[in-house]
């Protein structure tokens, strides 16, 4: 067991840490002044040394999130935001290095923090931000060759209407016509002026494996002193690897059937969530955040709904939710931590090959949490259930169900008679099961026991976040670390494992649920008790949103999960966000998988890319 | 000993395995026959095997449950059957976010200017994503969201871009549908009746009904209707604008009283939001 | 009237009327044939999206996918006979989407579960989105919804069972797959500044030709008809006086008038609907609650009536 070294803390709040900074770095270090804004814009020629003495001095040890936004039409620069926070708890460090847009370029934080690879590349991708120093910069959502950087403002995708929704052309002329009709292609396409067609090549794929040395002669393959001697295979798995969890393709270097490297290849489900989103109104989004990580889409309704609510809150009129709809939120929340654990589970035995039974008891529990959210929320999976300031609606009398259909049947039942015996006794004893199920068994640990070790330095240096953390020693939970909704008055233990291998991840994930029953039961008088309180949230259909930048986080079930929003450009307060970034803890953790997977054998790649538990709308936005 | 940890999850089979068929033998045969049955297999006292027969019993959604939209017609009031509750304000189409719906708002032909009811109305279904925005904001209940999922087809270009027509459905189809929600927004609004029908009741000095369970299915009552003046809504929209656009050049001139009747029709519907807003 | 001589209708000069040329009679085996193909639909173990975990819903206990020989999902293609595209297609993923549904073996059927896989759903704006899997595969069910829910997808796997069920063996359009040599394998994709399909190769040079005359490239043509339609959409606000005034506008557009023709019919209908409607309603005026509940009753049967009456078709 290793115990994490927490490195030497001075400062204690963000406040005094801003100060230290500036002590240290006069000149380079400035506030942020803007309306709204926090932190600190450092100077790009300081930026690694800054961040260094962040990490080491000031203890800010793990970056959460690191995006770029564009402000074009604003001022003429890029900026990219990073917010470093510690992993002993605390509110966030953000600090900003801004660049020029015809040539934006800043250094690589990769050294100092590992975790800031992929978030680099995702902004050299879609804003086109060359970072010095980074040993890795490809395009890592599109596809090597694609024409322009699609996140900057005064990029337009085939289909562009308007700047933003809402569109004209709907009301009140709105005569249907499909987006296809209106594109010279017939299709979703744009190709641009200097475009030849003869010179065409596909980069995309060649671009992958130059580095590697591909290809091998199986004639060279000879024994050698009785041993065979093997050389470096390259295999591709995915994006249609059934055990990827849905689209996400991995590159492995083999040298027989032990990995030397992985690398994932992502971007196979990228379907440009964020440029929607800065399309977007504000409220428009909030469905979209359901199909970020589709298995848990409460938590992505409470992310965003906080991160637009402190944004909120700096304005007048803001009335924050009611205890009550603070109970459901916590209620919902919960739950879904609990499906997507199930899900997890399952799918994880079944990436070890046991195929299909454990998943199917897991998903069996499933359905009953389901069966709620449908007739609460409206739908089984995407939920759509939180607005700001509350919720869509409370919850019904009775989840009871009409006759519609030919062969309908109904059902009626008691929402909380429904509710508390699913939380006393089905869901813990569905638990129980599963421990009994799996746990012991001797092929289960041989499996996973010591397999896919993450030390926990490693794991706070890869940014890794939710259960990869914690089942690493690490206690990072955002619901203590950095308390939002009712966490603080609600009793929970923060689950740790300390040996950081899939076996670990497995348990951890199990104790999570048994944590999230325990906040259930105490969530259940208080539903009693808060009856009738209204949850209703602000009923404006495109509200305007004060100015300024905001950052929501929440513990989602596969980690944390944080907004990054921007209200900009508009003195009333926009209708739309300006940057609309999603952290997606997915895509995050995924950085670790390479270093995760080294030396292990190759049957044991899935295994690992199952206890990291990704989703793929999540990690490809 | 090595091996009892599989002896010990081969056990969790095994009992999944009895209690697969511990239901047959309770219920003894009528396990798919009966209501209540179902509901106890399809409730949470259910152990082993709760599948769902689907094309033979399915299970039906919950009132909130959401897919498509569609757009709610009067049918109780026998003077304007078959009428939009739509007053063509926009507010789904700006409120959708895909942006799937298209709503051509109806102008008078003989004024042009612009009446409460759509023209044509159009949402395309293979952008919708049954979020429910549209049936949440409107500020009429005049879009609903339809519980038929069975909507599987061999052909996407005739039939996934739904117009008026198919959008249409009944008020009383929502009142079947979803009781409860159907009672409270009722409530809300203070009677079963359209919104700009209450209003112009509550200018006639009438009363709605209480909105109640028993209430829900009647036919309203004709004072009601007679204290619709006819502007507000037209008694029929065929009565309103059979006429072809290009024919009437003598009647540009709008008579001016029916402007300002369509002017204030506006304004009443804008309070109505900020109404709803400041709730 | 002379007895025909049976023999002769082996015969080639026995005049076989056009529709039953080339026809052999086998509507029995037909049957055993499209029975034993739709029972044993293999589909493609392959998630895009959400609707993924939708379809794995679907086969798992609850709705059980087994019932209809479907739960062998088969992670190779070369197994498997249908493939569910559940989710949205990127255009990153339609390239070895379509490659997967080459290594397919014929009888082979696509089922777009879902708005996205349908027509670009929600996402459809997005510069990463394929507008729908049928803009490069054949589609042979969509199933809407966002996701659908197992039930809805279990209506399209049966719609999907049915169609198998209409087909016929003496049909060449049905089985295409028995015609002579191997079956053209759809183009795949190419990733080059923006997805290339392979069969558009020619408009697209078209437009660099364009180009290549100094002429503007890359610029949407927008067809005549929605230019119309566009400049109408900016008018209505402020125009419609002065287009009522002087007559041209509309009249001029057959389109429009097409439309407005089209209209007239629909609430001349309606309003001879609302007419009976209205009597009816009258004539059963009297007695006030009994209306109610028979109004009920009858909507309810007529409901059930129109269902029954799709599901048939």
């Amino acid at each position: 067991m290793t115990v994490t070294e927490i490195p030497l803390v001075e400062a204690t709040t963000s406040e005094t840490a801003i100060s230290r900074l500036k002590e240290r770095f006069p000149g380079a270090v400035q506030d942020d002044s803007r309306h709204g804004y926090s932190g600190v814009v450092v100077d790009k020629s300081k930026l690694v040394e800054v961040a260094t003495y962040m990490r080491d001095t000031l203890g800010y040890d793990y970056l959460s999130s690191a995006t770029a936004v564009d402000y074009h039409g604003i001022a003429d620069s890029m900026e990219m935001v990073y917010h470093a926070y510690r992993t002993a708890g605390g509110p966030a460090l953000v600090f900003k290095a801004q660049t020029d847009r015809a040539k934006a370029e800043l250094p690589s934080l990769i050294d100092v923090w590992p975790g800031a690879d992929f978030q680099e590349r995702e902004a050299y991708d879609l804003y086109g931000i060359q970072f010095a120093g980074h040993p890795n910069l490809k395009r890592i959502l599109l596809w090597e060759g694609f024409n322009g950087y699609p996140m900057r403002k005064d990029w337009r995708e085939a289909y562009y209407e308007e700047e933003h929704k809402p569109f004209e052309s709907r009301w009140p002329a709105g005569w249907v016509r499909r987006a296809e009709e209106l594109n010279v292609y017939g299709k979703n396409v744009h190709y641009p002026a200097d475009f030849d067609l003869a010179k065409l090549t596909d980069k995309s794929e060649e671009s992958l494996y130059s580095d590697l040395g591909l290809g091998v002669n199986v004639q060279d393959l000879s024994t050698e002193n009785g041993h065979l001697k093997t050389d470096k295979l390259v295999v591709n798995m995915g994006p249609h690897h059934p055990s990827t969890h849905g689209v996400f393709r991995m590159i492995v270097t083999l040298d027989g059937e032990t990995i030397e490297s992985l690398e994932p290849v992502m971007g196979y489900l990228h379907r440009n969530h964020e440029k929607i989103g800065e399309r977007n109104s504000w409220n428009h989004n909030m469905p979209f955040t359901d199909r970020l990580d589709y298995l848990s889409s409460m938590g992505n309704n409470h992310g965003y709904a906080l991160a637009v609510e402190q944004l909120f809150a700096t304005g007048n009129k803001w009335n924050p939710p009611s205890y009550r709809a603070e109970c459901i939120r916590v209620l919902m929340v919960e739950l879904t931590r609990i499906v997507n654990h199930y899900w997890a589970i399952g799918f994880l035995l079944n990436d070890l090959g046991a195929f299909f039974t454990p998943a199917l008891y897991a998903i069996a529990e499933r359905e009953k949490i389901l069966d709620f959210f449908e007739a609460t929320a409206g739908a089984r999976m995407m939920c759509n259930y939180m607005r700001f300031g509350g919720l869509y609606k409370d919850l019904p009398e009775r989840m009871h169900s009409v006759a519609n259909l030919i062969n309908d049947k109904v059902r009626d039942f008691n929402t909380m008679e429904y509710l508390s015996e699913l939380i006393n006794e089905r869901i813990p004893r569905s638990i129980d099961e599963l421990d009994e199920f799996l746990t012991a068994s001797e092929i289960i640990k041989s499996r996973t026991v010591g397999v896919g070790y993450l030390p926990p330095e490693m794991a706070i240096a890869y940014s890794a976040a939710g259960p990869l953390l914690r089942a690493s020693g690490v206690p990072y939970d955002v619901r203590r670390a950095d308390p939002y909704s009712i966490y603080p008055e609600l009793e929970f233990d923060v689950a740790v494992r300390y040996n950081g291998d899939i076996y670990d991840r497995y348990l951890i994930r199990l104790d999570e649920m048994r944590e999230s029953v325990r906040i259930l039961k105490q969530i259940l008088p208080r539903l009693e008790k808060t009856k009738g309180e209204p949850v209703a949230g602000i009923s404006q259909y495109m509200p305007r949103v004060p100015m300024g930048e905001s950052y929501g986080r929440v513990e989602n079930p596969k980690g944390e999960l944080g907004y990054y929003v921007v209200s900009a450009g508009d003195e009333k307060g926009p209708q739309n966000p300006w940057r609309y970034h999603v952290r997606a803890p997915s895509f995050i953790n995924l950085t670790a998988l390479g270093p995760m997977c080294v030396g292990h054998k190759v049957a044991d790649v899935v295994a690992i890319l199952g206890s990291i538990d990704i989703v793929l709308g999540e990690t490809d936005r | 000993m090595f091996g009892q940890g599989i002896v010990k999850g081969l056990w969790v089979t095994f009992k999944h395995f009895f209690n697969t068929y511990a239901d047959d033998i309770k219920y003894a045969g009528r396990k798919y026959l009966r209501q209540e049955n179902f509901e106890v297999r399809q409730g949470l006292r259910s152990q082993g095997a709760f599948t769902v027969q689907y094309p033979d019993e399915k299970l039906a959604v919950p009132e909130r449950f959401r897919f498509t939209p569609f757009l709610v017609t009067e049918d109780t009031d026998p003077a304007r059957v078959g009428e939009d509750w739509c007053t063509s304000c926009g507010i789904c189409a700006k409120v959708c976010p895909p942006q799937c719906i298209w709503i051509v708002r109806g102008t008078d032909p003989n004024t042009g200017r612009p009446v409460p009811q759509p023209e044509a109305f159009f949402i395309d279904i293979d952008i919708c994503m049954n979020c429910g925005f549209c049936a949440e904001f409107c500020p009429f209940d005049a879009i609903k969201m339809d519980h038929n999922y069975e909507m599987a087809s061999y052909d996407r270009t005739m039939h996934h871009i739904h117009d008026k027509d198919r959008l249409s459905k009944p008020l009383s189809y929502w009142k079947s549908i979803a009781p409860t929600t159907a009672l409270e927004e009722a409530n809300a609004r203070g009677g079963w009746e359209h919104p700009d029908v209450l209003k112009a009741m509550k200018k006639a000095g009438k009363t709605a009904d209480k909105p109640t369970k028993d209430n829900m299915w009647n036919v309203l009552s004709a004072p009601a209707n007679q204290a619709l003046p006819a502007p507000t809504a037209p008694a029929s929209p065929a009565e309103a604008k059979p006429v072809p656009p290009a024919a009437p050049a003598a009647a540009a001139p709008a008579p001016s009283a029916e402007g300002g009747k369509a002017k204030f029709d506006k304004q009443a519907m804008l309070a109505k939001i900020r109404e709803k807003k400041a709730k | 009237m002379a007895q025909l001589d049976l023999r002769e209708l082996h015969s080639t000069e026995f005049p076989v009327p056009d529709e039953m040329q080339g026809n052999v009679a086998i509507t029995s085996l037909s049957k055993l044939y499209n029975w034993s193909r739709r029972s044993s639909m293999w589909p493609m173990l392959f998630g895009l999206a959400c609707c993924a975990i939708e379809m794995i819903a679907t086969a798992a206990s609850r709705y059980d996918l087994s019932r209809f020989g479907m739960e062998v999902m088969r992670a190779s293609p070369r197994q498997s006979d249908l493939m569910i595209v559940s989710g949205t297609v990127t255009k990153k993923m339609v390239v070895p989407i379509v490659r997967l549904y080459n290594q397919m073996p014929e009888p082979k059927y696509v089922l777009a579960m879902g708005a996205c896989a349908s027509g670009g759903g929600p996402f459809k704006e997005g510069y990463n989105v394929v507008s729908g899997i049928d803009q490069y595969l054949p589609v042979d069910v969509y199933v809407p919804g966002c996701p659908p829910t197992p039930q809805a997808l279990l209506y399209g796997l049966i719609a999907l069972q049915k169609k198998i069920d209409g087909q016929s063996l003496a049909n060449m359009d049905d089985v295409p797959w028995y015609g002579v040599g191997p079956a053209e394998p759809t183009p795949v994709p190419i990733l080059g500044p923006d997805i290339i399909d392979p069969r558009q190769m020619d408009l697209i040079r078209r437009q660099a030709e364009l180009a290549a005359q100094g002429k503007p490239y890359g610029l949407r043509e927008i067809p005549e008809s929605a230019l119309k339609r566009q400049t109408a959409q900016i008018a209505p606000k402020t125009k419609p006086q002065i287009a009522a005034a002087s007559g041209t506008v509309e009249a001029d557009d057959p389109e429009k008038a097409a439309r407005l023709a089209k209209r007239e019919a629909a609430l001349a209908r309606k309003k001879a609907e609302s007419g009976e409607t209205a009597a009816a309603s009258v004539v059963a005026d009297a007695p006030a609650p009994a209306t109610g509940g028979d109004k009920k009753a009858f909507d309810k049967a007529a409901m059930l009536e129109k269902i029954r009456a799709k599901k048939a078709k």
